[in-house]
């Protein structure tokens, strides 16, 4: 490692960022990139959030009043596939480009010209997605997992639009993985272990061999949807002897790990933000690290939990249960290590830890309805209500995109050189984690009473609770406007940020100036006792 | 221990939901239902569900009292521990442990639901785009029963024209009818999507999929009405196509076989009659109604391209023949269904007339039943 350092020539030309629009189209600086992935997935976010909204409007009340059946549809799948791919995914990249290289002392990716590829696939894989719903029989509307034949035999034309932008962005989150394991396995200042790196960089690396490992899955999913569409095969059409299963077993194979890249970053941030305000070291760091590779092991060996009422045989259901029961424990271990890291330390509450804290929670109770989704007997009562829909949401918002939120407050000082308005952010965490709730919470009970996930209408036993749902969601979607003023407002100014920041925190981020300079690291530090809180 | 379970429930749900829930706790919660399975079933969920509350409360107190105790506007000085072997060894095993205690029960549950018996009744529930379709196995065919149950929540309640009833989604046209005390095996498929064959009361759900027979069983204790839904979204009408089952005393349901019987006998009458324009008009606007307005539409303008118009072009205004052969037997790779496998002579005769002389369609076609009949027969 310290024999590539010593040859680095010294850049003595330390040169701004290019004028005007060129500077994002060319740029190659992974702080540039960090941002329009930042920006990227709010833009998607909202306009996944206006379809949810779409969704949750219709069900105010039973009947059908302002969507027809089959544009709901189209709304469940995009919202979906958009949150998914477009909202979720890009935030973590953005965050990785941002905060990769400066945890471990690197001045940049290690691949600058295929970052600026991968981000800028994106909005063109997005925009043909999108474009869908301008098509001949409307955007995809088979639901995010596009089970086969739906997606196939009685697909609108759109679905081959969806499969491309479905490659695309496969391409862009490959080339993105690629980048992040070059970047930390080569590119850590020197002196810096594996065991010193702070947990979001691990939890990063190991996400990144998860993309790898799964999005050519994916595309072969698609790729065999596209075959059977235009080229007679039958891969998922059972009259020519092929499998509608099969498609299941694919997909999840995929998807199951998906759901880990969506949440193993936030486990790294989150525990960058609590030893930071509890003032007291990260509880169990190894242990956080052994953790984070077992799920990511696990993830790959429990796919067909999401299929227990496929008729999988009897040894096939048990042994899937009790390897997804599995997962439970080091998902608790993990939990403990933040509870232990909060105990007897010295609190405070500004906005990121707030949402750290809430994340903990309401990400726990994702898991105990997770636990309770693996019981296999059970699941067939549970399986496409909303209890699953509440599950799912209750890791995914309150999970990922409370850690989003919460990494976003954490290290907007540092990006902008600004405070941002603490009273403000604060405020948006209430209506946030109210709004949250509201929302997720009493689809649990609709869901146990029976009501089917992806209906747009419903029998009258679910319509109480499906208005406080659906209040909770205008709630929570018009609070995100308020995150965006606060976010510019920091841009513009405020309160000017000192390097450190946080009393609490630690790491190399926070012993560069605030706003990181547009170049960082162009000599790598030497003290690595920093490294990780 | 049931005793227990209520006062826990009690609990809960004052500490919860205040009133809401005593009002109502069956709104709220999983029902018990009326099968051996499904009360095990119930009894799981809730077993679960507890142990996740006694974890919740654990972690989440040491959370809040962590919150309220350690912050450093009270001036504390924080800790400098950052791991301790032993605990963290407590807190891989016990969760293990706790997880072999819901393994076990789940396990025997599990094994009950599989464990393969005798059934007295087999029924193949065949799923379609948007209904059902229920055939009574018998060895031999003359005294099979089969029919279509299909939604039957008119249009305008939908449409809020009119007030909602009290099973507004959940009513069809003809039930499932089941015997009480006796193994029904359901012989699970589907004819063109994926669906989900789904009874929450018996705790029976299983993906109806095509190309595959699952089987799933149920011994009802009560007679009663029980309502489900189709599980797996299979479409434009995903949330309109639910499954409604009586369950009988054993003298009724042997009345309702006989009565099935006969009317089938009926039917096959009707069929060799000759009818005229006007009778199968009428009989076609009611098939249209219950079978195709929901692609076509009542104008039968349809919602191109996916569900195309009926009116002024097409097989509609074209050869009868091919008219005929599209209901019979589908278009392939298209939501049209083969409609001979649900529909008899008389239904297919008096649709094909009525699409042909509605909307401003004047072809003046009439097509026999019996015509029909004969073409079936002959495949």
């Amino acid at each position: 490692m310290s024999a590539v350092i010593e040859e680095h020539h010294h850049d003595d030309h330390h040169h701004g960022p290019d004028k005007g629009i060129m500077r994002w189209v060319l740029t190659t600086n992974h702080k540039d990139i960090g941002t329009l992935y930042l920006w990227f997935s709010f833009l998607m976010f909202l306009t996944g959030g206006v379809m949810a909204l779409g969704i949750r409007a219709e069900l105010f009340q039973p009947g059908l009043q302002i969507v027809a059946p089959e544009v709901f549809n189209q709304l469940t799948t995009m919202h979906g596939l958009i949150m998914v791919f477009g909202a979720v995914m890009p935030a973590f990249v953005g965050l990785a480009n941002w905060l990769v290289p400066m945890m471990i002392g690197a001045p940049d990716m290690a691949l600058p010209r295929m970052n600026n590829y991968s981000f800028w696939i994106l909005p063109f894989a997005f925009g043909l997605l999108l474009s869908t719903f301008f098509m001949d029989g409307g955007a995809p509307n088979y639901g995010w997992t596009f089970y086969a034949p739906l997606s196939t035999d009685y697909a609108p034309p759109s679905v081959t639009f969806f499969i491309f932008a479905v490659h695309m962005m496969g391409v862009s989150s490959i080339m993105g993985s690629i980048n992040v394991i070059v970047t930390i396995l080569n590119m850590r200042a020197p002196g810096m272990t594996l065991m010193q790196m702070p947990l979001f960089v691990w939890t990063w690396l190991i996400t990144a061999y998860l993309l790898i490992a799964v999005m050519p899955v994916l595309a072969g999913v698609v790729t065999m949807m596209l075959m059977d569409i235009h080229f007679a095969t039958s891969f998922f059409n059972a009259a020519g002897g092929g499998d509608p299963v099969l498609f299941q077993h694919v997909f999840w194979f995929f998807g199951h790990p998906e759901v880990y890249i969506m949440i193993l970053p936030a486990f790294g941030i989150v525990s960058a933000i609590i030893p930071t305000f509890a003032r007291k070291r990260l509880f169990g760091y190894d242990s956080m690290v052994y953790a984070t590779a077992s799920i990511a092991f696990l993830s790959f060996i429990v796919w067909a939990h999401h299929m227990f009422t496929v008729g999988i045989p009897i040894a096939g259901e048990l042994y899937f249960m009790y390897a997804t029961m599995l997962i439970a424990v080091p998902t608790g271990v993990k939990v403990f290590n933040w509870v232990a890291t909060m105990w007897q330390g010295a609190m405070t509450f500004e906005t990121p830890m707030l949402f750290a804290i809430a994340f903990v929670i309401l990400f726990t109770i994702g898991g105990f309805s997770g636990l309770m989704l693996a019981i296999t007997p059970v699941d067939f009562q549970y399986h496409d209500t909303y209890f699953v829909v509440a599950h799912f949401h209750y890791v995914l918002v309150p999970g990922s995109v409370f850690s989003i939120m919460a990494a976003v407050y954490y290290w907007l000082p540092k990006w902008t050189g600004n405070m941002y308005d603490e009273t403000l952010g604060k405020t948006h965490f209430w209506l946030s984690f109210i709004g949250v709730n509201v929302t997720f919470f009493p689809q649990h009970f609709i869901g146990l009473a029976g009501m089917p996930r992806r209906i747009p209408d419903y029998a009258l036993q679910f319509a109480d609770w499906n208005m406080v749902s659906s209040c909770g969601a205008f709630l929570f979607g018009f609070s995100q406007l308020l995150f965006m003023f606060i976010v510019i407002k920091c841009i513009r100014g405020g309160k000017k940020a000192t390097d450190q920041v946080w009393e609490g925190a630690h790491g190399l981020e926070w012993t560069i100036p605030s706003p990181a300079p547009y170049h960082t690291f162009s000599t790598p530090p030497t003290d690595m006792k920093e490294a990780h809180g | 221990m049931n005793r227990v379970k209520r006062m826990w429930q009690l609990g809960l749900s004052l500490l919860l939901f205040s009133n809401v829930a005593l009002a109502d706790w069956s709104a709220l919660n999983l029902r018990q239902g009326v099968t051996e399975i499904s009360r095990e079933v119930y009894d799981l969920h809730m077993l679960i569900f507890y142990i996740c509350c006694g974890i919740g409360v654990v972690v989440f107190g040491a959370m809040i009292i962590s919150m309220l105790m350690h912050r450093k506007s009270l001036g504390v000085k924080p800790a400098t521990f950052h791991e301790n072997t032993n605990l963290e060894i407590a807190w891989t095993v016990v969760p293990i442990v706790i997880l072999l205690g819901m393994a076990v029960p789940a396990t025997s549950t599990l094994r009950d639901m599989y464990e393969p018996g005798d059934a007295d009744i087999d029924i193949e529930v065949r799923g379609y785009q948007w209904k059902w379709q229920y055939t009574y196995l018998d060895d031999d065919p003359a005294k099979e029963i089969q029919f279509m149950s299909a939604l039957m929540t008119p249009q305008d309640e939908i449409y809020n024209e009119a007030a909602k009833g009290e099973h507004y989604l959940l009513d069809v046209d003809n039930p499932l009818v089941v015997p009480i005390n006796k193994r029904i095996r359901f012989l699970v498929t589907a004819e063109d999507v994926i669906h989900a064959f789904w009874v929450p009361d018996f705790a029976v759900k299983k993906d109806a999929i095509p190309g595959f027979v699952h089987e799933s069983w149920a011994i009802v204790e009560e007679p009663g009405v029980y309502r489900g839904q189709c599980a797996e979204l299979c479409g434009k009408d995903h949330g309109f196509m639910p499954i409604v089952v009586h369950a009988l005393e054993q003298d009724d349901y042997d009345a309702w076989v006989a009565e099935k019987q006969s009317e089938a006998a009926a039917i096959f009458e009707t069929v060799g009659k000759t009818w005229t324009q006007d009778e199968l008009l009428a009989k076609g606007g009611e098939v249209y109604a219950r079978n195709c307005v929901a692609c076509h539409q009542v104008n039968g303008q349809g919602i191109p391209p996916a569900f195309p118009s009926l009116v002024g072009q097409g097989v509609t205004v074209g050869d009868i023949q091919e008219n005929i052969d599209v209901l019979l037997y589908g278009r392939a790779g298209t939501a049209m269904q083969a409609f001979g496998q649900q529909l008899n002579a008389a239904e297919i005769a008096s649709v094909v007339t009525y699409v042909r002389n509605s909307w401003g369609n004047d072809t003046g076609d009439t097509i026999q039943p019996k015509d029909i009949h004969t073409q079936m027969a002959s495949q």
